[in-house]
């Protein structure tokens, strides 16, 4: 039962990438006070705050987070959770900032999402990744995160026939949109030959299969539907906020060759908001691997399953193509602070919607999605947008 | 040291003899063992089942970017197995002399993990072969 809609009415974003001269508290203020001005409030007004990061205690040393962000951006003693979801913390953050407002409880909601991960050693880095798996039976057997994808990715390729030049051509689309994004981590374009000549990792994923190691925040500010226009001339309306989750252990799913939380989580998404996923013009989808957007291509059903990794080789899915996917970059081009990542998808979807999304604008996008996923799989969260005039 | 000991100690029958367990009322076979059914949930009662280490690789991959605790043992093959009797598991898959690939019949054989250090305790697991 939804007591209310919701509407997205600031967004702000820190620029991602590896912010040497950055802390947490810089980044977290660099995104929120952006929101905060976009929406045209006072630190006064926030009611409530959600911050998203995944791991900041072992990037940082840092816990608390919630707390120290609402004190950084000037929040009067208002109650503030860190919600913590491996890489879905941001769009789960989100979840709940939209469960708050909806359910009357409270007005102006802030939601963050940061993640500092610079700092640390990238072995350090995969190790506090590898606890978003299941740490005892994957971590413990030195399985990692590219680990667990590329054999995903192996099972799509045996059952579909998926090749790796197309897994690659999802890097390549990807960095282009970054190109065109002055807050991405990289402005390089890139072509298959690259991705394929890129150092291996894990079979078949190579190196620029895999998004970076970043840093970055990102914030949004949610208020009731029917006073949002007070904040901004183009609140974007929340049309759906779903999720779902699984086994955390990758051989405990029913299914290698695709997400099945991102499929429950998108199919409650289109049902709530009454429309089919044909009707989304634009989307945010979660490629923290390149084989990861060729399935959330086919569970959030835009491709039947097998279909995806052509179509994007072909270019369907490029910016003004069929349906413009991470036209941001994606988390593989405009880089992947995991807390922050969910949290700034929203944001370059309401962009998109409001057409403010400068060079990388896609003509006519009236609706968008955003799918966010934790670990392997054991989170996924979608949300469904459309502009509210 | 990168993880108390205990962290194994308390799984060996696990991690050692393949010991998952079984749903007294649907039979539903797991590995690693479960307190709660997935299946019945609270409605039935889990019994210990040693399974017997014969299965057939899902997919597998090869690591050669590891975390610390395995950089003396990179490159090395895990892969996701299916037990004759259901479950599946992830493991490493240790190379003899016959290929590798999806559908490959393993067994399980009992080997080092890593060293904790040099002089550091040896972590000793299930690993799976092809047979």
């Amino acid at each position: 039962m939804i007591m209310r809609e919701v509407a997205v009415v600031g967004v702000g974003l820190s620029k991602f990438g590896e912010r040497w001269d950055a802390g947490l508290k810089e980044l977290m203020a660099e995104a929120g006070v952006a929101a905060i001005e976009d929406a045209h409030i006072s630190s006064n007004d926030v009611e409530m705050l959600f911050g998203g990061t995944m791991a900041s205690g072992r990037f940082m040393g840092q816990e608390h987070i919630a707390a120290l962000m609402s004190d950084q951006l000037g929040f009067k003693n208002v109650p503030a959770v860190r919600i913590e979801n491996a890489c879905a913390s941001g769009g789960s953050a989100l979840r709940l900032g939209y469960i708050s407002v909806a359910s009357g409880i409270h007005d102006i909601v802030v939601v963050g999402g940061v993640e500092k991960m610079t700092d640390v050693t990238s072995a350090e880095a995969g190790t506090a990744l590898g606890g978003a798996g299941d740490q005892e039976w994957e971590l413990f057997q030195g399985i990692t995160f590219p680990g667990l994808y590329a054999m995903m990715a192996k099972r799509h390729m045996y059952e579909y026939g998926t090749t790796e030049e197309q897994l690659a051509s999802v890097a390549v689309k990807n960095h282009d949109n970054a190109y065109k994004n002055r807050y991405a981590q990289f402005h390089k374009k890139i072509s298959v030959q690259d991705v394929l000549d890129s150092k291996m990792v894990s079979d078949p994923l190579k190196l620029l299969d895999c998004s970076p190691i970043s840093d970055g925040a990102a914030a949004l500010v949610l208020a009731p539907l029917e006073v949002a226009k007070k904040y901004n001339d183009t609140p974007i309306r929340i049309l759906a906020s779903e999720q779902a989750s699984d086994t955390l252990r990758l051989a405990e799913r029913d299914s290698l060759s695709g997400i099945k939380a991102t499929s429950i989580a998108a199919q409650k998404a289109y049902k709530h908001a009454r429309i089919t996923a044909r009707d989304i013009d634009i989307a945010e989808v979660h490629d923290c691997f390149t084989i990861a957007e060729v399935m959330a291509m086919e569970d959030l059903g835009f491709y039947q399953k097998g279909k995806a990794a052509k179509a994007i080789a072909d270019g369907e899915t490029a910016l003004n193509g069929k349906i413009s996917v991470n036209t941001s970059g994606g988390l593989k081009g405009c880089g992947h602070p995991v807390g922050a990542t969910g949290v700034k998808q929203a944001v370059e979807v309401v962009w998109q919607l409001r057409g403010d999304a400068a060079d990388r604008q896609v003509k006519g996008a009236d609706m968008g999605l955003t799918h966010n996923v934790g670990g392997s799989g054991a989170t996924a969260v979608v949300h469904v947008f459309a502009r509210a005039d | 040291m990168e993880k108390p000991s205990a962290g194994l100690w308390r799984k060996i029958k696990s991690r050692y003899n393949l010991v998952g367990s079984t749903c007294s009322k649907c039979g539903s076979n797991y590995f690693p063992p479960r307190i709660v059914c997935r299946k019945c949930g609270r409605e039935s009662k889990m019994e210990d089942r040693k399974f017997n280490g014969n299965g057939e690789v899902v997919s597998f991959t090869t690591i050669r970017v590891p975390p610390d605790t395995f950089k003396d043992e990179a490159p090395y093959i895990v892969g996701v197995v299916r037990l004759e009797e259901g479950p599946m598991v992830e493991g490493h898959i240790i190379e003899n002399s016959r290929p590798i690939d999806i559908g490959t019949k393993v067994r399980t054989t009992f080997r080092k993990m890593y060293v904790d250090g040099e002089e550091g305790l040896i972590y000793y697991h299930y690993k799976f072969e092809p047979v």
